[in-house]
């Protein structure tokens, strides 16, 4: 050993709070780091969601201009709230603060500040409750873990809150089954409804409400859209491909992300798509209503999440389909998987889906009526309905990235690598306690896809790039496959930060990829455009 | 990595600029805020504000036409145009020598989401994307 190493005795680290009183002061604007806080909602984005006190502040500045009566207004709210939803009482009453969840935040690995430890996330409010929900808060104050609601403890809130991509892999872990992303969830409810928000989640539920999708895209622009894909379909298949629109009768609603027809990679999971329905001569059609899979409004609050969850059924109902297909998108599979059938149900106006081309009857979709892709296309190879070339993707050493929603919010673990091996001859996994339940977030999700916070994104994106690389290193994978359009956004970015050379793709890119067409061309390219190896 | 957002002293009130005397409300990465106050001679501040992005766009008739067509997509669509879409549409009308990224990154260095849609008086598209 060249350095001496200084004697066991005399190693010691710096703790950022000496006691766990210190835990209780609370971190304000002195102390906001830029890359980490969020700007400041727009009125003309939250003002036509209905949400109160709409004012343009920094969040650098001291004086927030909170309502006179804030105080009252949030703690109605949070009695509300307790009282409405039973499980976040349990959540605020029940941790031990054993801290099996502290090691599992990513954006506590990755920051190292201790207030991201999901328990602590959680205490930010939990303090609260302790002070004005219960007696032993209310006599004892500080010795039981309470404090005072002040200003600076709301300056916390919204620090931390949106320090969470809500991806629940501390609940995974959590010995009581704490649901952390279900806590900062209301909490950012209790939020707005003093006029204390971000800004991103609101851009696109404004244009959500509006147009039907994030981006605020017309209907015009959507149909353009689609058949700008499907002219790349043209391209490089030399298939001519339909794209249904607003098709009143049809069998199937297909539901995508908007970013599926206007973001790269996203774009070639798209062209999939076409190709998919079209081979197999799927009856279906796509909407410029529920032109959005996404639910922003499921970041936020559960008024807004219902705005938008509701016009899916509301367009089925007007077109007349029978059930619906969804496409790659994340949390919407939370949503539409898990809220869908309370907050806008029941659709008993739709039929039980069954498969056209299997006759296989989706019972796990029988109560919402809608069916994840990639369901529907395990389905389809199970039962060899498609032919597929897998040769086709060899030049891909693939990984699959397990999103966080459909993984851990609706179990949907084995279908997907069922369709990427059945496409692909070189799949490989991350370590297992990287994957499936266990699967880390790419440090974007929640609402946390903005460009603000990219030191904060690329921390937290940190395990899983770390992941990432060790099977680039082992296998020489270079292509992460996922399920999610935020995962296709936030990846590249991450991937470019980290140095790693591995691109990001749908699963549905390497199934078009393999997708053998009745009367293609010979193809020269993948859908992305890189040319085949030739065997010479 | 380039971070490009302004970072605001406390107390500061969001980036503005000034055209004929009229001051105009930008956002922190120097988009303006209400598309609909959009001219040319906006845009020609827009590009000659160099607070945002370090560099000033010298706008030519090449830039003229990417400029006028997002701002005709965004009109019409509600959206400024993917940049698969841009570069399709640019090639039928223009023909491939301006039908191509490289073009349009040798016109706006900084790339057309964020230079071109800037100087359009666009707001940046949001999203999954």
């Amino acid at each position: 050993m060249s350095e001496e190493v200084p004697p066991p005795e005399s190693l010691t680290f710096e703790r950022k709070h000496k006691s766990w009183r210190q835990m209780l002061e609370p971190v304000t604007e002195k102390d906001f780091k830029h890359g980490y806080y969020h700007f400041w909602a727009l009125k003309k984005h939250i003002e036509p969601l209905d949400i109160p006190f709409a004012r343009e502040i920094d969040p650098m500045q001291r004086d927030w201009e909170l309502p006179p009566n804030w105080k009252e207004i949030f703690l109605q709210n949070f009695e509300d709230t307790l009282r409405k939803n039973r499980a976040f009482k349990v959540f605020m009453d029940i941790c031990v603060r054993c801290g099996a969840c502290a090691d599992k935040c990513h954006y506590y690995l990755g920051t190292g500040d201790p207030k991201n430890m999901p328990v602590a996330r959680a205490e930010i409010i939990r303090s609260i409750y302790r002070r004005y929900f219960t007696k032993a808060g209310r006599i004892f104050g500080e010795l039981a873990g309470a404090r005072d609601l002040t200003e600076d403890v709301i300056k916390e809130m919204y620090y931390y809150f949106y320090q969470c991509s809500l991806c629940r892999r501390c609940s995974n872990f959590c010995p009581y089954g704490i649901d952390t992303a279900d806590i900062v969830w209301w909490g950012r409810r209790l939020l707005n409804s003093i006029g204390v928000t971000h800004r991103f989640s609101h851009i696109s539920i404004e244009a959500s409400a509006r147009t039907g999708n994030h981006l605020g895209l017309y209907p015009l622009g959507i149909a353009e859209a689609l058949e700008s894909v499907a002219e790349d379909v043209y391209d490089v298949t030399g298939v001519v491909v339909d794209v249904p629109v607003n098709k009143k009768g049809a069998e199937i609603l297909f539901v995508a992300p908007s970013a599926d027809y206007f973001a790269t990679p996203h774009w070639f999971a798209c062209m999939s798509y076409l190709m998919l329905f079209h081979e197999i001569g799927l009856d279906y059609t796509w909407s410029t209503y529920a032109s959005e899979g996404g639910n922003f409004g499921t970041f936020q609050a559960y008024e807004l999440a219902q705005k938008l969850n509701h016009k899916v059924y509301e367009e089925a109902k007007h077109l007349g389909v029978k059930w619906i297909i969804g496409g790659e998108c994340g949390h919407m599979w939370r949503d539409k998987h898990q809220f869908m059938d309370t907050m806008s149900g029941p659709a008993d106006f739709l039929e039980d889906p069954v498969s056209p081309i299997t006759g296989t009857y989706f019972e796990n979709a029988a109560d919402t009526k809608m069916v994840h892709i990639c369901e529907f296309v395990a389905d389809l190879i199970r039962h060899n309905k498609i032919k597929l070339d897998k040769s086709r993707n060899d030049h891909w050493k693939v990984t699959f990235h397990d999103s966080c929603n459909p993984s851990r919010g609706v179990g949907l673990l084995e279908e997907p690598r069922f369709v990427i091996k059945s496409c692909c001859n070189y799949f490989y996994e991350m370590p297992e306690h990287t994957i499936r339940d266990k699967t880390y977030c790419c440090g974007s999700g929640g609402g946390l896809l903005t460009e603000e916070i990219m030191e904060l994104r690329m921390r937290g994106g940190m395990p899983r790039a770390m992941a990432a690389k060790f099977v680039h290193e082992k296998y020489g994978v270079n292509m992460m496959a996922n399920i999610c359009a935020i995962d296709k956004a936030a990846f590249p970015a991450l991937m470019e930060y980290w140095k790693l050379p591995v691109e990001i793709c749908g699963i549905d890119e390497l199934l078009g990829n393999a997708l053998i067409m009745k009367g293609e061309k010979e193809r020269e390219t993948d859908l992305r455009g890189t040319p085949y190896r030739r065997e010479d | 990595m380039v971070f490009n957002s302004v970072i605001k002293k406390e107390g500061e009130r969001m980036p503005e600029i000034e055209v004929k005397g009229k001051k105009l409300a930008l956002d922190e990465d120097g988009f303006l805020q209400d598309w609909e106050e959009w001219d040319e001679e906006v845009a020609q501040a827009l590009a000659e504000d160099d607070r945002f992005t370090g560099a000033k766009v010298e706008l030519s008739d090449a830039h003229w036409e990417v400029v006028r067509f997002l701002r005709e997509f965004y009109i019409e669509k509600g959206v400024a145009p993917p940049i698969r879409q841009l570069i399709k549409e640019m090639k039928k009308r223009f023909g491939p020598d301006k039908g191509n990224q490289e073009y349009l990154y040798e016109l706006f260095p900084q790339g057309p989401a964020k230079d071109a849609c800037r100087i359009a008086g666009l707001p940046k598209p949001t999203g999954c994307v």
